[in-house]
């Protein structure tokens, strides 16, 4: 048993005796541990993956001025296949760029709201449902892009079709504002409850005090709230590949169907031979998509660390 | 217990008629009745809990922020019941400064410290050169001047805790405030601090009516001309400093001067 065989050193009391609870705390350390770096493991592996099945073409085969700049992408062409994914940048800046114009007013009325006027019951009831939001998942917001925005666009601007830069925007926009609302508000949160006191003292309205003192002692987390939600856009892709209209194009205006580069992955991968220059590209999109979001989630990161040290 | 009743009518910075206030259901202060005189440094001492700092933030009623505060009695200031319903807070605070127990400058540089109240009470703030003018006259007043003219842009933070405690007195200044209430002023200071923000206090006698509540007794005894003893939420005795540490009318005074209980 796991019993401690060294007790009968008798009453000399050793300093190097090891009991169970010893033991026990060696064990709990190297799980926590393995806990701890397996995210990192997992990360790094999907990388090392993506790139692994991606990179050969990308050094082999891509013609980068052709990727970058064509608005083409006809992978399935016999003949002359083309993989330009311009059209398909576009398409997710368009969906991305709208969805935050709805998406930041909204987010910081929300969070300003909660942080500073609500109270009570109030405050606590708008958090849960704020939370609920965020929970909801990608693919009921496509559900609803789908069957309510999309008849509801073609009837309000008289447009042929409903699935549009407009319709994703605002269901992107819709999507993102749960998560963006919770980090503005914790940010707006840790502003120290002094300075709020100190301008009030001064003789500084509510809004004067939110205005000229909360929100430019809070701006760093605000400002890493919106770019959360930019990466967030950048990588949503089931809402996006309902809601636009999967057609590549490039947007006009905000009422022509586009296509994302997360819904082109995930509407042609499975399609694809394993190992073709179709399912190569595919990959050299998703390190790409990868490298744009984890530029963005670590600058939102740092920023955020930022004001937690000052 | 009477002594506003001898005195000949002078004026009245802030008097308090039948003061009680309850936080929920707690009773912090129980029927206080106080005169504080106009132009003086009037100190607030007691055990922690007695109720003073309650007292401090009920006449600029900050107390209000917390949501949970009722009150029964009035406090006037120069005259005026502050808890009339038609007082507007940010004029009575524009009249009655505060200063906190632990510097609380704002995170914006020293000049926009200082120039905060100015802008918020003044449509026009005036221009540039104006503004300059206020904050040069706010921090030569608080004797701070010369130490931060070179970096008035930076942050108000990066102060020393004495300098941010000075800068915080300084940024009321351009208000005209006539009341400035200090809530433990010097107790984040370190001895050096407590000295020279003291004597800022001294210097400010006459012009203002300051009202500060201390911990420290040495301090009442030093920086005060009246003295204020309170004790659990009622006021025990109110008289010129000097005659308070000599001969203290009250034994419960007595026996916390000379520190038997507090």
């Amino acid at each position: 048993m796991l019993a401690p065989s060294n007790l009968s050193s008798g009453c000399d009391q050793a300093f190097d005796q090891r009991n169970l609870d010893w033991y026990i705390d060696k064990a709990v350390q190297v799980v926590v541990f393995m806990g701890g770096i397996s995210a990192i493991i997992f990360i790094v592996g999907i990388f090392l993956f993506i790139t692994k099945e991606g990179m050969g073409f990308l050094i082999d085969t891509l013609d980068l001025q052709e990727f970058f700049g064509s608005p083409y992408w006809e992978p399935s062409d016999e003949d002359a296949p083309e993989y330009g994914i311009l059209a398909l940048m576009a398409g997710t800046a368009s969906v991305t760029g709208l969805a935050m114009l709805i998406a930041i007013p909204f987010s910081l009325g929300t969070a300003i709201y909660i942080a500073e006027f609500a109270t009570g019951k109030t405050r606590e009831w708008l958090k849960i449902l704020v939370e609920l939001l965020a929970a909801i998942p990608s693919v009921v917001w496509g559900f609803i892009g789908l069957t309510i925005m999309n008849p509801l666009i073609i009837e309000l601007f008289d447009v042929p079709v409903g699935l549009t830069v407009l319709n994703a925007g605002i269901i992107l926009g819709l999507m993102a504002a749960p998560i963006m609302t919770s980090i503005a508000e914790d940010a707006l949160k840790a502003v120290p409850d002094r300075y709020r006191e100190a301008a009030e003292a001064m003789g500084a309205t509510r809004w004067q005090v939110v205005f000229k003192t909360v929100l430019p002692a809070a701006k760093n987390g605000l400002l890493g709230a919106i770019l959360l939600g930019v990466g967030r856009g950048f990588g949503e892709t089931m809402a996006v590949l309902m809601a636009t209209g999967h057609a590549v194009n490039i947007p006009g205006s905000v009422f022509d169907s586009v296509r994302a580069l997360t819904a082109t992955i995930a509407a042609e991968l499975g399609e694809t031979a394993v190992g073709s220059d179709h399912y190569q590209v595919l990959f050299t999109i998703g390190i790409f998509l990868f490298l744009i979001t984890f530029l963005i989630n670590l600058t939102a990161d740092l920023i955020v660390r930022g004001i937690r040290k000052s | 217990m009477n002594i506003a009743s001898k005195e000949k009518p002078v004026k009245l910075a802030i008097r308090a008629k039948q003061l009680n206030l309850w936080y929920g259901t707690f009773q912090a202060l129980f029927d206080v009745d106080l005169n504080i005189k106009k132009g003086m440094i009037t100190s607030l001492i007691g055990p922690s809990g007695c109720g003073k700092s309650t007292f401090l933030r009920s006449i600029n009623r900050i107390n209000e922020r917390l949501g949970y505060v009722r009150i029964d009695g009035s406090v006037e200031v120069f005259d005026q019941n502050i808890y009339a319903p038609e007082v507007e807070l940010v004029q009575l605070r524009k009249q009655v400064g505060m200063v906190f127990q632990r510097p609380n400058p704002l995170p914006v540089s020293i000049r926009e410290n200082i120039l905060f109240g100015h802008k918020i009470h003044n449509k026009k703030s005036g221009n540039r050169q104006q503004q300059d003018e206020i904050v040069e006259q706010a921090l030569q007043q608080v004797l701070l001047w010369d130490k931060v003219k070179d970096r008035l842009h930076h942050k108000a933070t990066s102060l020393s805790l004495e300098e941010q405690q000075k800068l915080c007195i300084a940024r009321l200044l351009p208000v005209k405030p006539r009341i400035l209430l200090m809530d433990e002023p010097c107790s984040a200071l370190d001895p050096k601090g407590t000295e020279a923000v003291e004597e800022l206090i001294w210097e400010l006698r006459g012009k203002y009516s300051i009202l500060i509540v201390t911990h420290n007794m040495a301090q009442a005894r030093r920086a005060s001309e009246e003295c204020i003893f309170m004790l659990m939420g009622k006021v025990v005795e109110h008289t010129p400093t000097n005659q308070m540490f000599v001969t203290p009318a009250q034994q419960e005074t007595a026996d916390y001067i000379e520190g038997r209980y507090g």
